[in-house]
């Protein structure tokens, strides 16, 4: 070090042109953030814009294929979490990696314990741990076991042993999802202490009005890059979620309406219970039971949801991610058993089993293809059979009619544009928008009555976006009834007819696409402006 | 498809590699054993000294495939679904003796009398796998522990069976308890006559070449055709590579976990019958035991693949051949359990490198090819 004073005025950690390639999904791309010591910095985006990546490169989980990174001015390569660490940058994970049968002490100390004579020394460990907890306001019995303590202590136990470790920089990874608004504010104060001390912190969230309120300096990151580096003080919360959507991307925006008056699906007090299905008790209404529930005080994962989509209608759930959306699709899906009533063009389905719904003509692009759309080490005509394996043009009596699949699997490739060497490719050689273009011509074989369309262009690049909307406006226009699920706010509003919002498991607004701006529909997905219970 | 064609490459070459290694560490063993390698490699292949040794020990060699390679199928079609069915073992000794005893109360013609004995085994075998399959479906028991305890229940029931309600009448001077006799028409005609054709003398130790290697290929060829190009088969396949997709393609998890578990059970009741039909005629205390277990390293072995399956039991039974003919060269026959568990080892490290290979491979060359293919991506 030619100038300690110098020192100081270095960047925390600074990322240049990071790149990181995987097959199959958007990775980062010439990320650029340099944070400052003794900040937190936060950095922004939606789900899968690549924050997690980013978050494991710079913690050393896994390797960029291009760039640098630099902490305090000197440029590091880690292989493993421990090359970070001895740097002095520590990681709370969002999922505790917590032993739940051992003590706040032990699970600290743990893989990193402090020996006298080759004998664990408890008393050096309690009185360092004593010290970082009175050091930075972070309160902790050192003997209470840690299955015995709540989602805020926890994380707090996960802060220390992270500190324990010598961390001065901490990347905290969505850290408030687990906790309740009180406890955030708690977070936030020990954020403060830590921040005064002279430690940085980084802080991963999508959550924009918590981000406003912490961070001295946010970065945004969007479709797997840097995008903006912005000054909270900037910036409203409106415009942070532009700069994370991305203004300029193709509109999705729906013209003239196609909605007819046949109703195709429709959903009547459709409630999940959270801690399992339990058959309705005998002469009891879904209606009364789950008021029952909600006496006795129990969570309710979907609560009376009744909505109706029309042929040629675009229906949009808005909702904060979490608040019932999974359960809807999966219980119209027949994959999670629910209470209520699903009846697809007139006939009442809520008994049938998912072959049956899919064979009657649901399709389904699930919101996670790698985990419910594709084989990923099968190949693409393999993949076309997946869902129709009992439809033509894949069943032929008992057997699958390879010829006839592959056949309509290059009719797909060919009208929804999926860049593949052939149709014999395994799923797992494409990139994430391909992948998904063949899902979305999949699910839309077999001339469907009704889609789900969960994320359908999360993840894929720009290109695939705005092929997979055309699909979606052109399938409506042919008189599809479609429920669309999205966290991209633009595109809900732009290709819905209408939108409901889900809030807590409950549909809370019925909106107008054409009236309402991305600003106030968050405002009711967030629960801050109150439903119109329109329905 | 130039694509498998790469893949099954390199597949071969991964287990070649696991099994030269394999090889290497045993002569390591062999040393330290006081042995020399090369004598060991010597009485490997060393099938006697007279034409009809040589015959007695290709006959042996074979027949000792045979269940083997059944035995690897019937691990195989659960291990495609991600079902471990430990219970092969079991299911093919409860089957065994189920279907020798039933095979020695009535006398029919030949094709109907080993036909019912075929299906009582089968059946007996599959249903004995469908109590772990119900258990797992109802009430979530995790098969492995079910199944190996379920083959403890069978081992001793066969024990008791044998004792007891299915004991034949012992012979003058004979020690073994055996269940009653098949009837002539209840034996597998043997292959000896394919020896002629090679100018080979017939062999003649425990009945000759067993005709059951017929049935062995024929149910190779059926378990292809089902798992490769059937419904079933790709139900079957896609529950194994991504069960939640499966679930949202309207795959029955429960269906599928119960008809390969029963399916799997029913091939493994046909493991003992080779030996049943093709020598013994009898089920008795001296039965062949723990070939369900080696099912589990050949059918690792073969990667779940029938014909991988077949190579597999050849090579297995290969090895198993020597012991003989090692102990005569003053090497503990045990080598050969060394060498098969240090393949199996090794192969299952070799299936994981050579599976990584092939999928970048295969990624590379898509990327490669769609590089060439698409001349720039139209920007939004």
């Amino acid at each position: 070090m030619s100038a300690d004073t110098l020192a100081t005025a270095r960047p925390a950690v600074e990322l240049e042109g990071i790149t990181k390639r995987f097959p199959g999904v958007v990775a980062n791309h010439d990320i650029r953030i340099t944070v400052q010591p003794g900040t937190v910095h936060a950095i922004v985006g939606e789900n899968g814009a690549g924050k997690s990546t980013l978050m494991k490169i710079l913690y050393g989980m896994q390797k960029p294929d291009e760039g640098t990174i630099k902490v305090n001015g000197t440029e590091v390569s880690f292989r493993t979490p421990s090359d970070a660490i001895e740097v002095g940058i520590g990681m709370v994970h969002q999922h505790f990696m917590l032993a739940d049968n051992f003590t706040v002490l032990e699970n600290i100390i743990l893989g990193a314990e402090p020996k006298r004579a080759g004998r664990l020394d408890t008393a050096a460990a309690r009185k360092r741990i004593t010290e970082l907890a009175a050091a930075h306001g972070l309160r902790v019995d050192p003997d209470r076991l840690v299955e015995d303590l709540g989602v805020g202590d926890r994380q707090r136990v996960e802060i220390l042993k992270v500190l324990y470790r010598g961390a001065r920089i901490l990347i905290l990874d969505e850290p408030t999802a687990v906790l309740v608004p009180q406890e955030v504010d708690e977070l936030f104060q020990n954020l403060r202490e830590l921040k005064a001390e002279g430690l940085t912190v980084i802080f991963i969230s999508h959550k924009l009005d918590e981000v406003l309120g912490i961070a001295d300096a946010i970065t945004v990151i969007r479709r797997g890059t840097t995008v903006a580096s912005v000054d909270p003080g900037d910036v409203t919360a409106r415009q942070l979620a532009e700069l994370m959507v991305g203004s300029e991307l193709p509109t999705p925006e729906t013209r003239e309406s196609t909605v007819t008056d046949t109703v195709a699906l429709r959903v009547s007090q459709l409630t999940v219970e959270a801690d399992g299905h339990h058959a309705l008790p005998k002469g009891v209404s879904v209606g009364d039971y789950a008021a029952r529930l909600r006496s006795e005080g129990k969570r309710l994962l979907l609560d009376e949801v009744s909505l109706q989509v029309r042929k040629g209608e675009i229906l949009g759930i808005a909702g904060v991610e979490g608040n019932g959306q999974s359960e809807l699709i999966e219980a119209i899906m027949g994959i999670r058993a629910a209470h209520g009533r699903v009846e697809l063009n007139g006939r009442d389905i809520s008994g049938w089993s998912t072959l049956r719904r899919r064979e009657a003509g649901i399709g389904y692009i699930p919101e996670d293809r790698h985990r419910q759309g594709l084989l990923l080490e099968a190949s693409l005509w393999e993949n076309r059979v997946l869902g129709h394996q009992t439809r033509k043009p894949a069943r032929n009596g008992i057997w699958v009619d390879r010829r006839a699949s592959k056949a309509d699997t290059q009719r797909i490739v060919e009208a929804y544009d999926v860049r593949t060497p052939g149709v014999d490719t395994l799923a797992l050689a494409l990139s994430g928008g391909n992948q998904q273009k063949l899902i979305v011509g999949r699910e839309m074989s077999g001339e469907p009555a009704f889609l789900i369309a969960a994320h359908p262009t999360r993840g894929v690049d720009v290109g695939a976006q705005a092929a997979i909307w055309d699909h979606l406006r052109d399938a409506r226009a042919a008189g599809l009834a479609v429920l669309l699920i999205s966290a991209d706010l633009d595109e809900l509003i732009g290709l819905s007819d209408s939108i409901q919002v889900i809030y807590r498991g409950r549909l809370v607004a019925g909106l107008d696409p054409r009236e309402i701006t991305p600003e106030q529909l968050g405002g009711y997905m967030t629960g801050a402006i109150a439903g119109n219970e329109e329905m | 498809m130039p694509a498998g064609l790469n893949r099954a490459l390199l597949t071969v070459a991964g287990a070649a590699v696991a099994v030269v290694l394999a090889i290497a560490i045993c002569s390591v063993a062999i040393v330290v054993a006081g042995g020399s390698p090369f004598d060991a490699l010597a009485a490997f292949f060393d099938f006697g000294n007279s034409a009809r040794a040589e015959s007695n020990s290709v006959a042996t060699f074979l027949n000792r495939a045979v269940p083997l390679f059944i035995a690897g199928l019937a691990v195989a079609v659960g291990f495609r679904m991600n079902l471990f069915n430990i219970g092969v073992e079991g299911q093919y000794r409860i089957a065994a003796i189920c279907a020798a005893f039933v095979g020695s109360t009535f006398t029919a013609p030949a094709p109907i009398q080993i036909g019912i004995i075929i299906l009582v085994a089968a059946a007996v075998g599959g249903l004995y796998a469908l109590i772990p399959a119900v258990m797992k479906v109802t009430r979530g028991v995790n098969e492995v522990i079910s199944t190996i305890m379920l083959n403890y229940i069978a081992i001793a029931l066969s024990a008791y069976l044998l004792r007891e309600p299915f004991a034949g009448e012992r012979a003058e001077g004979q020690l073994n308890t055996t269940t009653p006799p098949l009837p002539e028409s209840g034996m597998f005609p043997d292959l000896n006559f394919v020896f002629e054709w090679f100018g080979m003398l017939p062999p003649t130790r425990n009945g000759g070449l067993w005709g059951f290697l017929l049935v062995a290929v024929a149910l190779g060829v059926v378990i292809w055709v089902v798992l490769e190009r059937t419904r079933f088969g790709f139900t079957i396949k896609a529950s194994g590579l991504n069960s939640p997709a499966a679930l949202a393609s309207g795959v029955n998890p429960k269906k599928m976990i119960i008809a390969a578990m029963v399916l799997s059970g029913a091939i493994a009741g046909l493991i003992g019958l080779p030996e049943i039909l093709g020598d013994r005629g009898a089920y008795t205390n001296n039965f062949t035991a723990g070939l369900g277990f080696l099912g589990i390293a050949v059918a690792l072995l073969g990667r779940n693949k029938p014909v991988g399956i077949a190579f597999a039991a050849l090579l297995f039974a290969f090895l198993d051949r020597a012991q003989g003919a090692l102990q005569f060269a003053d090497i503990p026959a045990s080598v050969v359990t060394i060498i098969q568990g240090a393949i199996v080892l090794l192969v299952v490290v070799a299936n994981e490198v050579t599976n990584r290979v092939a999928l970048r491979i295969e990624e590379r060359r898509a990327a490669q090819q769609l590089g060439r293919n698409t001349p720039v991506e139209v920007a939004a």
